[in-house]
């Protein structure tokens, strides 16, 4: 008898204690935080493409949903870590990409005026029209690499950013030294 | 030709780690020394054990964790936490107990913590607190002051005792410890406590043969000796004044307070103060550097909580002596501490 | 701020917390005065020397200029134009090593002395007082003066603050070590520095100017205290010797006990400082009107035998002074430029002196030992106590380790003025001002990124909304034309009529065609291939079904009404010329793509009365039909234009024309709108006809061909059925919808094309060949077309209703329509040569295309080329006309 009396006891608690969360679940749900949007601010914004998707959202919204954490090489490590930070996941070394900064150059000599890179930029930051002169805004460019295959004549460089004594980061041991006499 | 390159600043005040931790040691020497005198030889050997266990720990731990060895080792780092346990020790205790006490502080709570730097709880206060719970006995036989000790001991029956257990004439620690009357003899604290305990007051207590006008016999001079080791590294600026000071500004106050208040029921200030490990540990204990608070209000803080710490323990607590306790209790309250002791920076906010 | 200064005028100083006490040695080098060293051969002098924006260079190689010649202009409020050093010619304008610790080459000008130093012409501005003050400030910026303490701040920026200015302090307090420059200013030119203090002081109109100099020079504060007697509101401080009491923050909390806030500059509390070595400048380009080209700098060190101060030119090479002062050279000895706490190595001998060079430190290894290895940190908090700024470097240094840039934020990691106190005291050795110089540069570099990040992030919104805006447009610019047809039509009362005609036409040609479905459909029969039989046989049935039911339609059709008219009256041209098919395969296309609706459309022509007319329009219609259903099945219709050709080859006999129809409706791509459109075009008249059959041959040889690459291309990239039915059917419509908007548009919207192909570019590729072949027919066939003067009424129609949508498929149409335009150019100078047998053009141009698809850059192909393409293909189709005729 005290085992049926324990056992209706503790399923009766078991049931309102469902029955309360069960409640509380719906009644107080917690939106679920804009997850993509947070990480698409992280991201370099380059859209680039080198993470497999078609631009930084679609990336973002990839990694919402479980993909890999370490495919945005512009990013690099400090992105890889706030991406970890935000959806709680270990941080994974870069997969794949070097993070040398780089900006696209036109060789004018050859360029023909197609108006294909113009096309493929994803930030708008070449300035030509058709037939005309095409040139690559430097300020603008964020090294995505996308308007390098476009190209008919192949006249596009992707050429590493020269380091400003402003933006130099100490690093003692990368100044190469030259004999000068 | 291209010249070498490097960061400034270029030039460095000519004090390293090493010659820290020499100075440290060096000021330990008085304290040492009359300890010696009053209690024997006992401290020489445990000193012996626990640098040379210290020493070979902190190498086999280095290698194990595949970091340069001799810039380790020759911090003396290693050296200065054996010693600190050594003095700690009641002297006749057995060798195992120094050995494993200086192991598990090198390897646990130093090394495993990240190495020199990185550990939060001061090793020789650690490893203290470990010896006397697991080895209750062995810690707690400390000897009187030699004048009143009936057996005589030289350095060989000092060594066999440590390293046998008896003298090389078969006395047991617990004969040596017998005074005259046959009664083992304890420490100061640790008599007032009991006696107190037993319904003796203090002044009564002080009539015990270990007590030489109010103050304890042999400790006193020891507490005084390491008191002059400590001011010298004040002098030498090795140590910081906030920490001592708090710390026996706060003990002594209350101490102070306690004997006005009830002075058969609980033992002077100068008693507090120059028994047991006060002295010692205001000046070499609590102001090691890595786990102690490093803001300068903080510190004061620090002192303060470890002194009120001591207290406690001693007035209602279960163990005679109670600095190494009380330092562990404090040693976890140190990132709090810092956290909420920083100091204004230039330009923020009215001076 | 009375009883501030009252307090100051009274003596009284406080203090600031922290500091260190290194070694001063400044007996190395203050036992001298200052003395000159000889000209050097050439001096190189960076165009930027101070904080602020780079100048506008006023010379070119190879001009000849005199002492004291600006080198750059100035036009932003902010920066300090440069002076030639000497007289000399100018070198080469091009980036040299820079006097910065990364050594990153900076322009620099090179001046090739001449060994004359003459001045250039220089008018001293000694009645300053009568001059405006904005005048005066105006003559500083000209003659360059920047801080000469270390920062190169622009002097004339200073003289503008936005308080007025309660304390000038000038500062000759020069803390650092080894350095003593300040300090034989101040006791060999006193009187000079004091008129330059005047120029200051009247523009700035302070309450009280303090000179502030350290108790270690004795003599100079006996000289300064000389010079400025008898002043009112000037006054000499003594300060005790401490370091960093030199820096700009710390003087003034230790001269006024007033902290400098957060975010501000010492002006903003009415407090203006200036080094006395920038005094001095002011007072050579006011009193003198000498420009700033030279400047008083310790050379020190045990390494050197000649320590003292010397006057050197700005631009001066390191190399030519280690030359003069006779140094050893050491292995791996370092040149440092500033005192040993503060100061930066050099990179090489031929960095040159610039403003801020207040001291070359040139050690010994004895002196000055190099940094020996970080040890683990002790936690001692020796570095807080030294801190000037009252910040916790061991904190920052924990945090700076491990990269943990926002704790380490939180802890005021900018405050930092790094002066190195908290390294020079360190047990451990640990260099904390590198850490944390590398991580306020990663903390500026991760700021900058996210700003960029954010700009771009806007231009990539932006441009789709463009993107989007644009496509949206064209949209409702197709679906207003399209009203407007409609409309059109509405009105038209003749279009009425005819369309009621036409209806009775098509009713009656659909009886005929059944008929002649059943024909065919016994001549599928024959066929071999059992699969397309049935599914062509089903496919005939449905077309029938559709084709009656749109005959039953109305209004909604209207316009396919009139296109259907135009067509069937060609088909009905044609048939007068053409024997039913025998073997025509009848295939429909279900009606769900509009185009091929439109193309269903076409059997709906009225039925002709004459039988044969009748026969060859079901003949054509079927030929659509077929071509339609291959436009649903990939590898059938594939199949089948080979079966096609083969049975066309078989049955060549029966009637000319028709086997080129047939070919013509067998091929896949462009045989559907290419006949269909010829087929419209054509007028009766016979000779049009063979025309149009000739250019149907032409046609169903570059379909072939285009067929036999697709066909390989549909095999390798079909893993289904399914898979190949949609992209073809894809690549068709885009076919389609390429040429019909190729038709519209002339020459105006390649762009839209390449745009909708750049879009979808990534999608495409295992059809692209088949696409290109389709595009390029589609152009071909358009080219021709035009060629021969076609009316495009009709076509113009089709395309209208055409969803002209530039996805995917419009990129890779154009693609291929590139890629018929290359091959139809193949394929018409085969044609040319007189090569007229269909297999062996067709193999070359089909070789010829394959390559270039698989090359994959058709687009390589020049507009010329097209062109001459298409004349030739012109050419060879008027020429194949006149042979047939």
């Amino acid at each position: 008898m005290i085992l049926l009396y324990s056992l209706i006891a503790l399923g009766t608690l078991a049931v309102i204690f469902g029955l309360v969360l069960g409640y509380s679940s719906i009644r107080f749900k917690v939106e679920s935080d804009p997850i993509v949007e947070q990480i698409d601010s992280v991201l370099p914004q380059t859209q680039c493409g080198q993470c497999g998707y078609p631009g930084c959202k679609p990336y973002a919204q990839a990694v919402a949903d479980g993909d890999e954490i370490n495919k945005c090489p512009p990013g690099g490590e400090a992105t890889i870590q706030k991406i970890a930070d935000l959806t709680g996941r270990e941080v994974k070394p870069l997969d794949g990409g070097d993070n040398i900064k780089k900006v696209a150059y036109i060789r004018e000599d050859e360029c023909i005026g197609c108006t294909k890179c113009i096309q493929a930029c994803p930030v708008d930051a070449i300035v030509g029209a058709s037939k005309v002169m095409h040139t690559v805004i430097i300020d603008e460019c964020t090294g995505c690499d996308l308007c390098v295959e476009p190209c008919p004549v192949d006249c596009i460089d992707m050429l590493p950013v020269k380091g400003k004594p402003e933006t130099w980061k100490w690093q003692l041991q990368n100044i190469e030294i030259k004999q000068i006499s | 030709m291209s010249f070498k390159l490097a960061s400034s600043p270029h030039t460095r005040k000519n004090n390293k780690t090493a010659f820290v931790m020499l100075t440290v040691m060096s000021a330990c020497i008085p304290g040492i020394l009359t300890q010696a005198y009053f209690f024997g030889f006992g401290v020489f050997i445990q000193l012996a054990i626990c640098m040379s266990v210290a020493l070979f720990t902190e190498y086999a731990c280095l290698k194990w964790r595949n970091k340069p060895i001799k810039r380790s080792l020759t911090d003396n780092s290693a050296l200065l936490t054996g010693l600190l346990l050594a003095v700690s020790i009641p002297p006749l205790a057995p060798w195992w107990i120094g050995a494993i006490g200086t192991l598990f502080a090198i390897a646990l709570v130093k090394q495993a913590y990240g190495g020199l730097g990185q550990n939060i709880f001061n090793p020789a206060m650690a490893a203290y607190v470990l010896l006397l719970v697991s080895f209750p006995l062995s810690m707690t036989s400390w000897l009187p002051a030699s004048s009143l000790m009936v057996i005589d001991l030289n350095f060989y029956d000092t060594l066999s005792t440590i390293l046998t257990g008896y003298t090389s004439q078969g006395y047991s620690l617990e004969q040596l410890r017998s005074g005259i009357d046959g009664l083992t003899m304890a420490t100061p604290l640790d008599a007032i406590k009991t006696n107190l305990l037993a319904g003796y007051t203090y002044n009564e207590t002080l009539s015990l043969p270990i007590f030489d006008n109010g103050i304890g016999k042999g400790w006193f001079y020891v507490s005084l000796a390491y008191l002059v080791g400590g001011l010298y590294l004040l002098k030498k600026r090795i140590i910081k004044w906030q920490i001592p000071v708090s710390f026996i500004g706060t003990l002594g106050f209350l101490t102070l307070v306690t004997q006005a208040v009830n002075a058969d029921g609980t033992g002077s200030m100068l008693l507090h103060l120059t028994s047991g490990a006060t002295c010692f540990a205001a000046f070499f204990i609590l102001t090691d550097p890595v786990s102690a608070a490093t803001t300068n209000k903080g510190r004061l803080i620090y002192g303060a909580l470890i002194g009120f710490l001591v207290f406690i323990i001693r007035q209602f607590g279960g163990y005679p002596d109670a600095v190494a306790f009380a330092v562990l209790l404090a040693n976890m309250t140190v990132p709090l501490i810092d956290y909420y002791t920083q100091p204004k920076v230039f330009g923020h906010g009215d001076k | 701020m009375e009883s501030l200064l009252e307090k100051i005028k009274a003596g009284v100083l406080w203090d600031f917390p922290g500091g260190v006490h290194p070694p001063q040695r400044k007996k190395l080098s203050n036992q001298t005065e200052i003395s000159l060293l000889p000209l050097a051969e050439h001096y190189w002098v960076p165009v930027k020397q101070h904080i602020g924006a780079v100048n506008h260079i006023l010379v070119a190689s190879g001009d000849k200029v005199k002492k004291g010649q600006a080198l750059t202009a100035f036009n932003d409020k902010m920066s300090v134009p440069v002076h030639a050093p000497t007289s000399g010619t100018i070198g080469k304008i091009e980036p040299h090593v820079s006097a910065h610790p990364s050594g990153i080459p900076a322009l620099s000008i090179q001046i090739i002395a001449d060994g004359l130093d003459e001045w250039c012409e220089i008018s001293p501005k000694i009645h300053f007082r009568t001059l405006p003050k904005s005048d005066v400030i105006g003559f500083i910026q000209a003659a360059g003066v920047a801080g000469l303490g270390g920062a190169a701040f622009p002097t004339h920026v200073k003289q503008t603050p936005n308080q007025p200015c309660e304390i000038l302090l000038i500062n000759g307090v020069e803390c650092e070590p080894y350095i003593t420059s300040d300090d034989r200013v101040m006791r060999e030119h006193a009187d000079e520095v004091i008129h330059g203090i005047e120029v200051l002081a009247y523009i700035l109109e302070p309450k009280l100017v303090v000179i502030a100099i350290e108790d270690n020079k004795p003599e100079a504060i006996n000289a300064m205290e000389a010079a400025c007697a008898g002043k009112a509101n000037f006054v000499v401080r003594v300060l005790p010797t401490k370091y960093p009491a030199g820096g700009e923050k710390q003087i003034i909390q230790v001269i006024t006990n007033m902290e400098v806030p957060k975010g501000k500059i010492s002006a903003d509390i009415g407090v203006v400082s200036q080094n006395v070595g920038t005094v001095y400048a002011i007072y050579k380009a006011i009193y003198l009107g000498e420009p700033l080209i030279d400047r008083v700098v310790t050379v020190t060190g045990e390494n050197i035998e000649t320590a003292g101060n010397y006057r050197l030119p700005i631009g001066t090479p390191i190399a030519h002074v280690l030359n003069h002062v006779k140094h050893d050279n050491q292995h791996n000895e370092r040149v440092i430029m500033g005192g040993p706490m503060m100061g930066f190595t050099v990179l090489n001998k031929q960095v040159p002196v610039t403003k801020i060079t207040n001291c070359l430190l040139i050690p010994t290894q004895q002196e000055l030992p190099d940094a020996p290895p970080e040890q683990a940190c002790i936690r001692c908090g020796e570095c807080a106590d030294a801190c000037p700024a009252s910040l916790l470097p061991q904190q920052l240094y924990w945090h700076s380790k491990a990269k943990e840039h926002d704790k380490a934020q939180a802890y005021n990691l900018f405050d930092c003025i790094e002066c190195g106190a908290c390294a020079f005291v360190c047990p451990s050795d640990i260099p904390l001002v590198q850490y944390y110089r590398q991580t306020k540069a990663e903390i500026r570099e991760a700021n900058e990124e996210k700003i960029k990040a954010e700009k771009a992030k806007e231009r990539f919104e932006t441009r789709n909304a463009r993107l989007e805006r644009d496509k949206q447009e064209r949209l409702d610019k197709h679906k207003r034309s399209a009203e407007l047809r409609k409309q059109s039509l509405n009105t038209d009362q003749s279009a009425q009529d005819k369309i009621a005609a036409a209806m009775a036409r098509a009713k009656a040609k659909k009886a005929q065609k059944n008929s002649t479905n059943d024909i065919t459909k016994t001549d599928q029969n024959a066929e071999p291939n059992t699969l397309e039989n049935t599914t062509l046989e089903n496919s005939a049935v449905e077309k029938n079904a559709v084709e009656s039911n749109i005959s039953q339609s109305n209004s909604p059709i209207k316009n396919k009404a009139q296109e259907a008219i135009a067509r069937a009256k060609a088909k009905r041209e044609a048939k007068l010329n053409n024997n039913a098919s025998t073997e025509e395969q009848n295939t429909t296309a279900p009606p769900s793509h509009k185009v091929e609706s439109d193309l269903d459309h076409s059997p709906n022509e009225p039925v002709e009365a004459d039988p044969i007319k009748s026969k060859a329009q079901a003949a054509i219609a079927r030929a659509k039909a077929k071509r339609e259903a291959k436009l649903k099945n990939a590898d059938a219709t594939a199949t089948n234009s080979q079966k096609a050709s083969a049975s066309d080859s078989a049955s060549q006999k029966e009637a000319e024309p028709k086997p080129e129809n047939q070919r013509a409706a067998t091929l896949t791509h462009d045989s559907t709108i290419d006949s269909n459109n010829d087929e419209i075009a054509s007028t009766v008249s016979p000779i049009k006809l063979k025309a149009q059959a000739a250019i149907a041959r032409a046609k169903a040889k570059k379909a072939a061909k285009l067929a036999e690459e697709s066909k390989p291309a549909a095999h390798s990239s079909a893993e289904s059925d399914k898979t190949t039915l949609e992209p073809k059917t894809a690549a068709d419509q885009t076919d389609e919808q390429v040429d019909e908007h190729l038709q519209t548009s002339t020459t105006n919207e390649p762009t839209e094309i390449s745009e909708a192909m750049y879009q979808t570019e990534l999608e495409i590729d295992p059809i692209k060949s088949k696409a290109q072949a389709a595009i390029a027919r589609a152009k071909a066939k358009r080219q021709q077309k035009m060629a021969e003067q076609a009316s495009v009424t009709q076509p113009e129609n089709a395309k209208a209703e055409a969803n002209i949508q530039f996805d995917a498929e419009a990129k890779s149409r154009a693609k291929a329509a590139i890629e018929r335009a290359k091959a139809r150019r193949d394929q018409a100078n085969q044609l040319a040569h007189g090569g007229e047998t269909g297999s062996s053009s067709i193999t070359n141009t089909t070789t010829a295309s394959s390559l270039d698809s698989e090359s994959g850059n058709s687009e390589d192909e020049n507009a010329n080329q097209v062109k001459a393409a298409k004349v030739k293909a012109a050419l060879a189709k008027a020429k194949a006309k006149r042979q047939k005729s």
